[in-house]
């Protein structure tokens, strides 16, 4: 690992203007420096910083400091009792440790693991714009079968993120030019031809919360991971839903992909699939086929297209017979 | 595992008598601090530390006279002042920022418990405690950690008395080669204050950041489990 200058900021402001490369939890920063992919020269310690509580607004949503860890956000009262499906995904992702580690912001931020990007010896456009991409020739089987390019076609490995999609979330940043909100859904970039380029954040913007909308009374949502382990895994394909269901029809329907897709992937395809029918079956498989209609299959990653309809269609049946 | 007349290990000072008996696991060192005395070890902990090849004795370790801090200070440039207080004790050290808390704890504190095994927080062989949670001590600096509270397998027996986890995987044999162990005792005393479910699958879960090789697995959840009924 290089050396760097370490510093801790000692104010929001103070972060926003360090020019630095922020650490929170480290578990992705650390991680990637050990392996050269990250080699920052300043390396700023935000744990100091106000952005750690989770707290209920007079809407009825909910306020996540960017530094709330990931166990403590899983294991919250308000987030078991009124966004189960964020719950579930934090819980279902790394480890006990690393969930203690792991912070809102950085969940959101955490780089791909595709073997590829993670070895510098390879050719990465993500790492190094115009050198290539050897997943596309190469082996593929973790990688997107949605959102992908000619240039990148590395999944983003959240399960947070894609829960947080299907909440609607707002991601909350304060920078040198002042403080903004942007839609989740607004916030993470394609790689299209530029995959160096992963979120909208400007240079120094550092995430301060996140905002979930109150959910309207009778909702349920849940959270399914498929993955080669029970546990201590990433998703090969994951679902995400918030469903509300009245008088037999599907009122109003948010899903999410994880695992399939080179970003957290909101799917309205079967949003709109699911939308004003009953909770049927077919149904439920419509929705799926709509989701992934425009999937690209690789050379060894094709089984995650049924195996994503499958995980939707699953997720939706949970919920739906769970009432 | 009794081995009569084994030749000392690289770990052990040269020509020093050892007995080559091994003594009940109780969590802490038998062996006095290698600081001050060449080894195997402590010439590897200069290279790991410093990344610089270094000659003469570890220059690495807690400090405790003026020249030795001088010495440190023109060798390693970068290297700046940490405290870190571990097992209830306070240790001045100097470090470069890309250290670890791994590596501090292993290489500058001489705490050898706390194992390496995959440094990328993949096998949790580096699991300590911080402020009483587990965490993983090899993805995370140490400069980072003054004022933090910290706890390895050293400190978890308290006035000679083993920790109920460390009881509980004696009684039930739940280790072979030990490498481990220490990863798996630290994660299993924190997990007695999470909230997870009684049944054993609650266990494996809860206990899915510490991989085991040797495929102890069974009779770490049976310690486990017998631990949280003891503690609880």
């Amino acid at each position: 690992m290089q050396v760097f200058r370490f510093s801790q900021a000692r104010s929001i402001d103070a972060a926003a203007h360090s020019g630095g490369t922020f650490i929170a939890g480290g578990t992705t920063l650390v991680d990637l420096m050990k392996l050269n992919v990250l080699q920052p020269q300043s390396v700023v310690d935000i744990n100091g910083l106000p952005l750690d509580r989770v707290e209920t607004l007079p809407n009825g949503g909910l306020r996540i400091g960017a530094l709330v860890r990931n166990s403590d956000l899983a294991n919250h009262e308000a987030v078991r009792k009124n966004y189960a499906v964020l719950s579930e995904a934090l819980l279902s992702g790394a480890s006990p440790q690393l969930r203690n580690m792991a912070t809102t912001g950085g969940n959101l931020l955490q780089k791909t693991r595709c073997y590829y990007y993670r070895d510098v010896n390879y050719p990465c456009n993500k790492r190094q714009p115009g050198s290539g991409c050897a997943a596309l020739d190469g082996f593929n089987r973790i990688h997107a079968v949605l959102g992908g390019s000619d240039h990148c076609v590395a999944t983003h490995p959240s399960d947070m993120a894609v829960a947080m999609m299907a909440l609607e979330a707002t991601v909350h940043t304060q920078g040198a030019k002042g403080e903004r909100a942007i839609a989740l859904d607004e916030f993470y970039l394609v790689p299209g031809n530029t995959p160096d380029r992963e979120n909208v954040l400007a240079p120094g913007e550092l995430i301060t919360h996140v905002t979930l909308p109150a959910l309207a009374s009778g909702t349920r949502s849940c959270y399914l991971k498929l993955r080669d382990r029970q546990q201590y895994e990433f998703a090969l394909a994951s679902s995400a839903i918030v469903l509300t269901v009245r008088g037999g029809q599907i009122q109003r329907a948010r899903v999410a992909f994880g695992g399939v897709a080179t970003r957290p992937w909101r799917s309205r395809e079967a949003e709109e699939a699911l939308e004003g029918q009953p909770p049927t079956p077919a149904t439920f498989r419509r929705a799926a086929d709509a989701a992934m209609a425009n999937a690209r299959p690789l050379k060894y990653n094709a089984f995650k297209i049924e195996l994503a309809k499958r995980a939707l269609v699953r997720t939706l049946q949970q919920t739906t017979e769970a009432a | 595992m009794d081995h009569p007349q084994k030749p000392p290990t690289d770990d052990q000072e040269a020509g020093a008598g050892h007995d080559a008996k091994t003594e009940p696991e109780t969590g802490q060192d038998r062996k006095p601090p290698l600081s001050g005395r060449l080894s195997r070890r402590s010439f590897l902990a200069q290279l790991g530390a410093a990344g610089v090849a270094a000659t003469a004795s570890p220059i690495a370790h807690a400090v405790s006279s003026e020249t030795e801090e001088k010495e440190i200070a023109t060798s390693i440039p970068d290297a700046v002042p940490v405290t870190l207080s571990v097992n209830g004790k306070d240790y001045r050290v100097r470090l470069e920022p890309r250290v670890t808390l791994l590596d501090a704890l292993r290489d500058h504190l001489q705490l050898f418990g706390t194992k390496k095994g995959c440094d990328h927080g993949q096998c949790g062989a580096c699991t300590v405690h911080v402020n009483g949670r587990r965490v993983n001590s090899c993805l995370s600096f140490a400069v980072m950690h003054q004022g933090d509270r910290i706890t390895t397998i050293e400190g978890l027996a308290q006035h000679g008395q083993l920790h109920p986890v460390q009881q509980a995987f004696i009684d039930h044999d739940g280790f072979q080669c030990g490498y481990c162990t220490s990863g798996q005792i630290m994660s299993a005393s924190a997990l007695l204050h999470e909230p997870i479910g009684p049944e054993d699958n609650d266990v494996r879960n809860a206990m899915s950041g510490n991989i085991c090789r040797c495929g102890a697995y069974n009779n770490i959840v049976a310690a486990v489990q017998q631990a949280r009924k003891v503690s609880a």
